[in-house]
């Protein structure tokens, strides 16, 4: 029986979620989740299940988000929102070091590491794949960000499989979703029983099934399983988007000169609001500050968008002046040249960026004008 | 392929500053500086030629600097510097003993050892020649490595002429051609007045065994790499040195991407090969 | 004149060309030199000539008050002059030895005349003179974008 245990799935009631809260926060965890806040559902500290969205969930589409009343209390019968975990794990402004003139010396003092551990609630198969992106962007053989290491290591991660499929969502399409199969502690799938609430529970990893012993459970019943699976292929064939996505790199890197491109730009404003909603996204720029009379001087690193002229500034002038070639950077890097750079796409079907683009462009729409501009 | 350098030691962030004193500062130009630094904690910075460093004025921001010096001395970091923005400038007038901050060296390298057993083709335009000066050196350090030598280096006019001193000792060499020219000219010169990509035809090398590294404005380089194509040298032999955008020198910020590469740290050098089909893309 | 004519058959610039038209050009053609600082010609002279420089340096230059710019400099086996080659013939800039130079220099009339009377001799003219045209334009527009300069 002992070693079946690691593979029992058992299930929680609301109360078993709870103290799943308590049990992180007596961990010491920062217990990080949805809610809902200025009439969408965002990322905040949460401490009960009563901060959660119960009985809502969203609608979704092209420059349209909307938060609305489900006929039932599902706490996470939603699907994702403008904000992404990675605004904990690489946070929009990080301190990089100090510089302290005193006399004729001067000390540089590298900004401390974050000693904060975050328990993620609610994190959906596609942004299970996001961070594992990021944790290839930030930790690889050239690159060991001790910020983002220092912060992800201590992360616990409860994942939720996802019960509706957003209005903008193809994670099918990216094989990211909707199930979540790797990359959690623990992984949840909420089951509807007569207006209640009840979880199914896996554990992905030692964390997950020590917090897991403390909660109060019962094993799942064989229909609580199939139930589950029932509801990961609602979702899964409710999707609101489709992308052909075996065959981007080549596609889009032999269309860098296609005139989709210049229809695009007509309607691109430029705003940057997908690069800041995208899980994935990091382009980060520095900024030096000093106070007033030069004595202590600190550089830091915040968020920053390829669509700003910035971004590409040499002495003289931007290389991307034109719109055409931001969008375009934008997207052959995230679906083509990413895949070059780590080895997997850098998009994860969340959908994000067609519903808070202010024009409603969709790049599930995008590819497939120019898969079909190619001659047969 | 270029080698790229040793990563900085570990345990050191390559994100945080070591501080750097201003040793000495020479005018080489009205506009463009050569700084000497030395580093406080006395630790050498060893350099491959090509490479460059983020050099950080304490309250005014931190740019790219390729190395100038020569990598095959101790004492000393030299940066050459063209006052064109307020970090550059700052850079530029800091006097002895100043603070700099320095991160690095970062980057791939010019070919040295590659070209070794070939003709060498050094093809500069304007400051362009403070990024292949280490390359110089390392090449006339081993003289005999190598077939022959020629610098073309072209410049505005010949009051802009970088490290000019320099450029009449290694003529004194007899075993390196040295061709000049300028964009424009008033009558008290008389060399050659003219781009510098019509130094090409005349150099003697031989195109099928000849690695030409070259480094200048964008345009400048494209030219030139046109002239040596002319002259049949193939893309694997032609290295350039790319500029674009750098604010980590890590290849962490996203910001110097040319394609799928990050020019701070797959570059800046390049063989032309690999670089071509990115070259060909207006704005990419 | 057979040293001439041999001068002008090994020419780079007259390679390939068949001995007739080597003959009807050579019947054009002089020996000339320039010492330094002598001019070849002046802005504004009528264009009755032009050269085919053997060895040497030679500037164009255009002057404005107070000042003398060099515009570019010819070299070896290289041409100077192509005004001669449309109305009204008349040259645009200066053309200035600075070093000992050798040329062989082509009677501009002369060779008008006999391309006229031959055209497939003209077209063999034309053939050698475009490309060097083409080039010098191509260096003279890089030249303009003043590569080097501060952006602003």
């Amino acid at each position: 029986m002992t070693s079946d245990r690691a593979n029992q799935t058992i299930t929680i009631e609301k109360e078993g979620l709870q103290a799943l809260f308590d049990a992180l926060a007596q961990r010491g965890y920062r217990v990080v989740g949805p809610t809902l806040r200025d009439q969408a559902i965002v990322y905040d500290d949460i401490a009960s299940v009563r901060d959660l969205p119960a009985g809502w969930t969203d609608e979704q589409g092209g420059g349209r988000y909307r938060v609305v009343r489900r006929e039932d209390n599902a706490l996470f019968g939603y699907a994702v929102g403008p904000h992404s975990w990675k605004r904990f794990l690489f946070p929009p402004i990080q301190q990089l070091w100090r510089a302290q003139r005193e006399a004729e010396s001067l000390k540089v003092e590298p900004a401390a590491l974050p000693t904060e551990r975050f328990a993620f609630i609610g994190v959906r198969a596609c942004e299970l794949h996001a961070i594992a992106i990021q944790d290839r962007v930030f930790m690889n053989a050239a690159v060991n960000d001790p910020h983002y290491r220092a912060r992800r290591e201590n992360a616990f991660l409860v994942a939720v499989n996802c019960g509706t499929a957003g209005g903008t969502c193809f994670c099918v399409s990216m094989n990211t979703g909707p199930k979540a199969d790797s990359g959690f502690d623990l992984a949840l799938t909420e089951l509807l029983e007569g207006g209640k609430s009840l979880f199914v529970v896996e554990a992905g990893s030692d964390k997950g099934r020590e917090v897991l012993s403390a909660l109060p459970q019962r094993p799942a019943k064989a229909e609580d399983l199939k139930a589950a699976e029932a509801v990961v292929a609602k979702t899964a064939s409710s999707m609101g988007r489709v992308m052909r996505s075996d065959d981007l790199h080549d596609l889009l890197l032999r269309n860098l000169d296609n005139p989709r491109w210049d229809d695009v730009a007509a309607r691109c404003m430029t705003c940057g609001n997908c690069t800041m909603v995208c899980p994935t996204c990091f382009c980060m720029s520095v900024e030096d500050s000093s106070d007033l009379a030069g004595l202590e001087t600190s550089r830091s690193r915040r968020w920053d968008s390829c669509f700003t002229m910035d971004h590409s500034y040499v002495h003289g002038g931007s290389v991307h002046a034109s719109a055409k070639s931001r969008y375009r950077q934008w997207l052959t890097h995230k679906l083509a040249t990413w895949i070059d750079q780590f080895g997997s796409s850098g998009c994860v079907g969340c959908g994000r960026c067609i519903t808070w683009c202010p024009v409603g462009i969709d790049i599930t729409e995008e590819v497939a004008a120019i898969r079909n501009s190619e001659p047969r | 392929m270029a080698l790229v350098a040793e990563k900085p030691a570990a345990g050191r962030d390559p994100m945080v500053p070591r501080v750097a004193r201003v040793h000495q500062r020479q005018r080489n130009l009205s506009d463009t500086w050569t700084l000497v630094l030395e580093m406080e904690d006395g630790e050498p910075l060893d350099f491959l030629p090509g490479q460059f460093n983020m050099l950080t004025v304490f309250g005014v921001g931190e740019i790219p600097i390729s190395i100038s010096g020569d990598p095959g001395k101790r004492g000393g970091l030299v940066h050459t510097i063209r006052d064109v923005g307020p970090v550059s400038s700052a850079l530029a007038h800091l006097e002895p003993g100043a603070a700099v901050g320095v991160r690095g060296p970062f980057g791939t390298d010019w070919p040295v050892k590659e070209a070794r057993g070939n003709d060498v083709v050094i093809l500069a335009g304007g400051l362009g020649l403070a990024p292949l000066r280490p390359a110089i050196y390392s090449v006339l350090a081993n003289r005999r490595l190598y077939g022959k030598v020629a610098l073309l280096y072209g410049a505005r006019s010949p009051a802009e002429m970088l490290f000019r001193s320099e450029l009449e000792q290694w003529r004194r060499l007899l075993d390196i051609e040295i061709q000049v020219t300028v964009d424009t000219a008033s009558s008290d010169w008389f060399g050659s007045v003219g781009v510098v990509t019509t130094l090409v035809p005349r150099a003697t090398f031989d195109p099928e065994h000849t690695v030409a590294m070259v480094c200048g404005p964008e345009i400048m380089m494209r030219f030139g790499v046109a002239a040596l194509r002319a002259r049949g040298v193939g893309d694997r032999s032609i290295y350039l040195s790319m500029e674009r955008n750098m604010k980590c020198a890590v290849g962490l910020c996203g910001h110097c991407q040319l394609g799928s590469v990050f020019v701070c740290r797959d570059g800046p050098v390049f063989p032309l090969d690999k670089l071509a089909p990115l070259m060909a893309v207006k704005e990419l | 004149m057979e040293g001439l004519e041999r001068i002008v058959r090994e020419h780079p610039f007259f390679s390939g060309l068949k001995e007739s038209f080597s003959e009807l050009i050579s019947g054009c053609a002089k020996n000339v030199r320039f010492e330094a600082g002598q001019y070849l010609f002046h802005e504004g002279e009528t264009a009755d000539q032009f050269y085919i420089l053997r060895s040497g340096r030679v500037a164009l230059q255009v002057s404005a008050p107070s000042r003398v710019l060099t515009i570019q400099t010819v070299g070896e086996n290289e041409i100077v002059g192509a005004s001669w080659l449309v109305s009204p013939y008349r040259w645009g800039f200066d053309a200035k030895a600075l070093e000992l130079t050798r040329a062989i220099s082509l009677d501009a009339a002369c060779l008008r005349g006999k391309c006229e009377d031959d055209h497939d001799l003209g077209y063999e003219m034309m053939k050698r003179f475009m490309p060097i045209l083409i080039q010098r334009l191509q260096a003279t527009r890089l030249q303009i974008l003043d590569v080097y300069g501060t952006r602003s």
